[in-house]
């Protein structure tokens, strides 16, 4: 495979990896955000805002400290014999988890907080158990949701480029992702290959964008509103 | 040895409201929950129904559904609920929403399957449609059978028709009856209006401010000569009768009920042998000593004073009386019943200006 091609690879995997794993975290946070009443609900929105406005650098700064030998989170997974994760895939996926959190609790929490408690009392009275309430009746009813949290989170892990610089650095199929490249050839006065990527991403967008978009309009002005 | 009826115990309260009810309700039959809005009728079926948290007991013919130690989350409890808005489920299609329930319930409880339903609440031109394609009729007809699929041992209806117009009002009645006289099943019914009641109830609970005011069977309970909740003006009897034959020439039918016959315009022109509930207003019956045949009114029956009560309003009495096994109320001024000499075990003749069918 060509450097180009293995960078183009590997940021999909990261992108492909990181939404996924997101689906199954954010989904009960986002739950659990738009259904509480708890006094912690107002600190959680904000400590899961939080990426939203810090500078990558500052993120990716600390993920640095705590996961290095030195910090608590990587004295943890060096005494499991997992080594520490800076400058590994298995770190930039976490730093990407994090740093994509809001992309997808945010467009979740929105989405189930307009589902009527209604619907649900209802599930509850047809023999359906908490568990199958949820997929059976939330899941449907907020498919546009999901579709829109996969999607930012998908895009916005793609464009990543402070965190994985301070955590990842730039290691031809460890942790070399897209952003990463087209600086670097933009650095060594390599415009053409920096545009072919730039391009590629912009084009590639634009395109994951558009489907959203034309899909959450259809389902929008489909049979699901009540 | 399983206790029939329904025992229920509650008390909880919330945000200024108490609910303290202990009540007993039959285990069959349509037992319908009256009062004004916010009386806690609703609050009540929901504890009933587990959707909402109660301290309490209660029990549906024999199997214990909450007491001091366990409570059965709703999903675990046979019942089923049809709630006042509309309440359909706006991802599925008819069918899916009709099989949502009955999917659930174990094959070997289902006693009651789509064919049947769907043709107790006509819906076989629907299943196909979605629910925002349906009128506010259909879409609560749809909810029942839904509700009905689950082949619940108890079916709680919170004021079903009140968010319908009186046209789907009419239309949806007719299956309500069918329903309750093809289900084996009991029936609370939370409603606010006495045409309903008086229509469907077999059994009546009251309620004011959270708490029981009276209950009992319909007929005697409407028939107190002590309306326990201001009916006063429009208080009347439900009498049960079955129609007995038509007199085209005059326009009237001939209904018979425990006690005698009745004569009535024939406008609803029903069929001869069926069975129908009429009103009698207390303020359409007049009491005469002696059946004098030479009048206009038609419909005279000899009676007995059960009781007198002397209404709220000065110058009012209302007297109970008795015509073979039926009760009827008089409304009549307390001058007219002081000159009668009116004592209960009295015998008198009733006249009956006007007589209705339920609608």
């Amino acid at each position: 495979m060509s450097p180009e091609w293995q960078t183009v690879w590997l940021t999909l995997k990261l992108a492909g990896i990181t939404t996924a794993l997101l689906m199954v975290i954010g989904t009960p946070i986002a739950w659990w955000l738009a259904r509480s009443s708890h006094w912690l609900r107002q600190p959680v929105a904000a400590i899961v805002a939080l990426p939203l406005v810090l500078p990558p650098t500052v993120l990716g700064f600390y993920l640095l400290l705590l996961m290095g030998p030195e910090g608590v989170v990587g004295t943890l997974t060096d005494t499991l014999g997992l080594g520490t994760l800076p400058f590994t895939f298995a770190g930039l996926v976490v730093a990407s988890v994090l740093y994509s959190l809001p992309f997808t609790v945010q467009p979740l929490q929105n989405v189930f907080s307009t589902i009527n408690e209604r619907m649900l009392e209802v599930a509850a009275t047809l023999r359906a158990s908490p568990l199958d309430r949820f997929f059976s009746v939330v899941v449907p009813l907020a498919r546009p949701g999901f579709l829109t949290a996969a999607v930012l989170t998908f895009a916005h892990t793609l464009g990543e480029f402070g965190v994985v610089l301070m955590i990842g650095g730039n290691i031809p199929g460890e942790t070399r992702v897209l952003s990463v490249a087209i600086y670097d050839h933009v650095e060594t006065l390599q415009y053409g290959k920096a545009h072919l990527l730039a391009g590629g991403m912009l084009v590639f967008s634009f395109l994951v964008l558009l489907t959203l978009y034309l899909i959450n309009g259809r389902l929008n002005n489909g049979n699901l509103r009540s | 040895m399983k206790e029939p009826g329904i025992l229920a115990r509650f008390a909880t309260g919330f945000a200024g409201f108490r609910l303290d009810v202990d009540l007993e309700l039959p285990g069959g039959g349509v037992t319908a929950l009256f009062g004004h809005s916010g009386c806690g009728k609703t609050t009540l079926l929901r504890c009933i129904a587990g959707l909402q948290d109660c301290a309490g007991y209660l029990s549906v013919n024999g199997d214990v559904w909450q007491d001091d130690n366990a409570r059965l989350p709703v999903h675990k409890r046979p019942l089923a609920y049809v709630f006042q808005e509309t309440s359909l489920f706006p991802h599925l299609s008819v069918n899916g929403n009709l099989n949502f329930g009955y999917r659930r319930t174990p094959a070997s409880e289902r006693r009651i399957h789509p064919p049947q339903v769907i043709d107790w609440l006509g819906l076989s031109h629907l299943l196909v449609r979605r629910p925002d394609r349906l009128s506010g009729g259909e879409r609560q007809r749809v909810a029942i059978a839904r509700a009905l699929l689950t082949s619940p041992r108890l079916l709680l209806m919170d004021e079903p028709l009140s968010a319908l117009d009186q046209t789907s009002k009419r239309d949806i009645l007719p299956y309500l009856e069918t329903l309750r006289d093809s289900l084996d099943i009991p029936i609370v019914y939370v409603s606010h209006s006495a045409p309903e009641v008086a229509r469907l109830a077999d059994y009546i609970v009251m309620m004011d401010q959270g708490r029981v005011v009276t209950q009992g069977c319909l007929q005697e309970t409407l028939a107190r000569p002590d309306q326990p909740f201001a009916l006063e003006k429009d208080a009347a009897v439900i009498v049960p009768a079955v129609i007995r034959e038509r007199d085209p020439q005059w326009h009237l039918c001939r209904a018979e009920f425990e006690g005698g016959n009745l004569w009535l315009r024939d406008d609803r022109q029903p069929e001869p042998g069926s069975r129908v509930r009429l009103q009698i207003l207390a303020r359409d019956v007049s009491i005469a000593l002696t059946a004098n045949p030479d009048q206009s009114i038609q419909n005279l029956l000899p009676a007995r004073v059960i009781d007198i009560a002397a209404e709220q309003r000065p110058g009012m009495t209302t007297v109970r009386l008795q015509a073979g096994r039926t009760s009827f109320l008089s409304r009549i001024t307390s001058r007219s019943a002081h000159q009668l000499r009116l004592s209960p075990g009295m015998e008198v003749c009733l006249q009956i200006k006007s007589v209705a069918i339920v609608e």
